[in-house]
């Protein structure tokens, strides 16, 4: 690993402050479940890493009306095991239990996760799926316009996410064919089927794992389930494999197949 | 250079590391705690796992200075004198073992797995050493060491 120097800011204006001083080479650390890896292996050079650990309010779960808010410090097993997520959004709680390893989940955050956006991670299928909204320290952004491809957000320099917030739906489930060893997803589906209330009512789908751009909503399957919420109504209506990614896990054949499996699946578990 | 100060193993320590070094390092090149091991420095093997503020976490994953302020403790700090923590016991009697190189490891999971847990399923300490790997393939005793250790260990 390259050196750099380190930074544990104590606010979030701090933070900012930092970064900006910093300038194009400086990095933000949440859990560093991802940065620590890319810096061992070299991958990345930044002349400072500012360490959002020290932030404390940026960590927490609440829930605000019909939404839980989840702080961007906020581990994976923090949300796995939280009641009010659980009681909530169930597909969430389990999502995060799903991440990694109980070790990785202690770390890990949804921030940081969200932030890096790979296109195998499971916390931007639900954000997606769920029409979550980012809260930066500038402004709020809805999750259509957040992830823009491969480990690109609408995040500008400088900007730092502090909570997402996730309407509850009234029902979803997340179901993902995970890479044995990583536990990344191979591929991965979010469904989630809102009321009529606030939210506009209908059904969103979310598929991590799969795309060449990253994370993206299968319009198709959505339509078929807002007219009839059922497996057998989105039969073959899985994205063809000419859009999706093919690798040494798995080709955009199988991907597009495994798209259908885990779509149906999470329809069924949805109930 | 960075200062870090850290209780380990219940003992107050400080020592002056780079940014870069890797809570593993810490322990293992100047506390001289070897027991911590670094089996695939990829974040996958978990045989450098210790607690950090009562937490299994990988120690080739976390920086020393981001464990400033902590309690560690590392599978050094588990026995007590020579009485040996009820999940050592456990993979003792249940040779929960073969070459041994990942025990520490497994040690530090199984006990921050079971801790409040005297009852966890098989499926659940499968699930628990997600991020645990015996290359030696010896999950089947480690499991029934886990499960006999969280009884042990009463929650």
């Amino acid at each position: 690993m390259y050196d750099f120097q380190y930074h544990r800011p104590a606010s979030l204006a701090d933070a900012a402050k930092l970064l900006q001083s910093a300038g194009d080479d400086g990095k933000l650390m949440a859990g560093g479940q991802t940065l620590i890896p890319t810096l061992k292996q070299r991958l990345a050079q930044p002349s400072a890493v500012i360490d959002l650990g020290g932030i404390k309010d940026l960590a927490g779960i609440k829930v605000d009306g019909n939404a839980v808010m989840i702080g961007a410090l906020t581990t994976h097993s923090t949300v796995a095991s939280s009641k009010d997520v659980a009681g909530k959004i169930k597909a969430l709680a389990q999502l995060a239990e799903g991440i990694g390893d109980r070790q990785v989940r202690h770390c890990g955050t949804i921030g940081g996760s969200i932030a890096n956006n790979d296109p195998a991670a499971d916390y931007p299928a639900a954000v997606l799926a769920l029409n979550a909204t980012i809260t930066t320290n500038q402004r709020k952004i809805a999750a259509d316009e957040f992830f823009k491809g491969l480990f690109e957000t609408a995040l500008k320099p400088g900007e730092i996410i502090t909570s997402v917030s996730f309407p509850v739906p009234e029902k979803a489930a997340y179901v993902k064919f995970p890479n044995p060893a990583s536990r990344y997803a191979i591929v991965g589906v979010f469904v989630a089927r809102f009321g009529s209330g606030g939210t506009g009512g209908g059904v969103r789908v979310a598929v991590t794992g799969a795309g060449q751009g990253g994370v993206f909503r299968a319009h198709k399957i959505e339509e078929a389930l807002s007219k009839n919420f059922s497996a057998k109504a989105i039969e073959g209506l899985h994205p063809p494999a000419s859009s999706l990614n093919g690798d040494i896990h798995a080709s955009a054949e199988y991907r597009s197949h495994l798209i259908g499996v885990m779509a149906k699946r999470a329809v069924a578990a949805a109930g | 250079m960075p200062t870090v100060n850290l209780t380990v193993n219940g003992k107050a320590v400080s020592a002056n590391v780079e940014a870069r070094t890797l809570l593993v390092n810490l322990i293992r090149e100047q506390l001289g705690l070897t027991g911590t091991h670094v089996g695939c420095d990829t974040s996958q093997c978990g045989a450098c796992v210790v607690h950090v503020d009562g937490k299994s976490v990988k120690a080739c994953t976390m920086l020393a200075v981001q464990a400033n302020g902590s309690k560690v403790t590392t599978i050094e700090g588990l026995a007590n004198g020579d009485k040996l923590h009820p999940m050592q016991e456990a993979f003792r009697e249940h040779h929960g073992l073969q070459c041994g190189f990942c025990t520490p490891g497994m040690v530090m999971s199984a006990v921050c797995l079971a801790k409040g847990h005297p009852n966890l399923t098989e499926k659940e300490v499968r699930e628990g050493l997600e991020g645990n790997i015996c290359r030696c393939t010896g999950y089947h005793n480690i499991v029934q060491a886990v499960l006999a250790g969280a009884k042990a260990m009463g929650g």
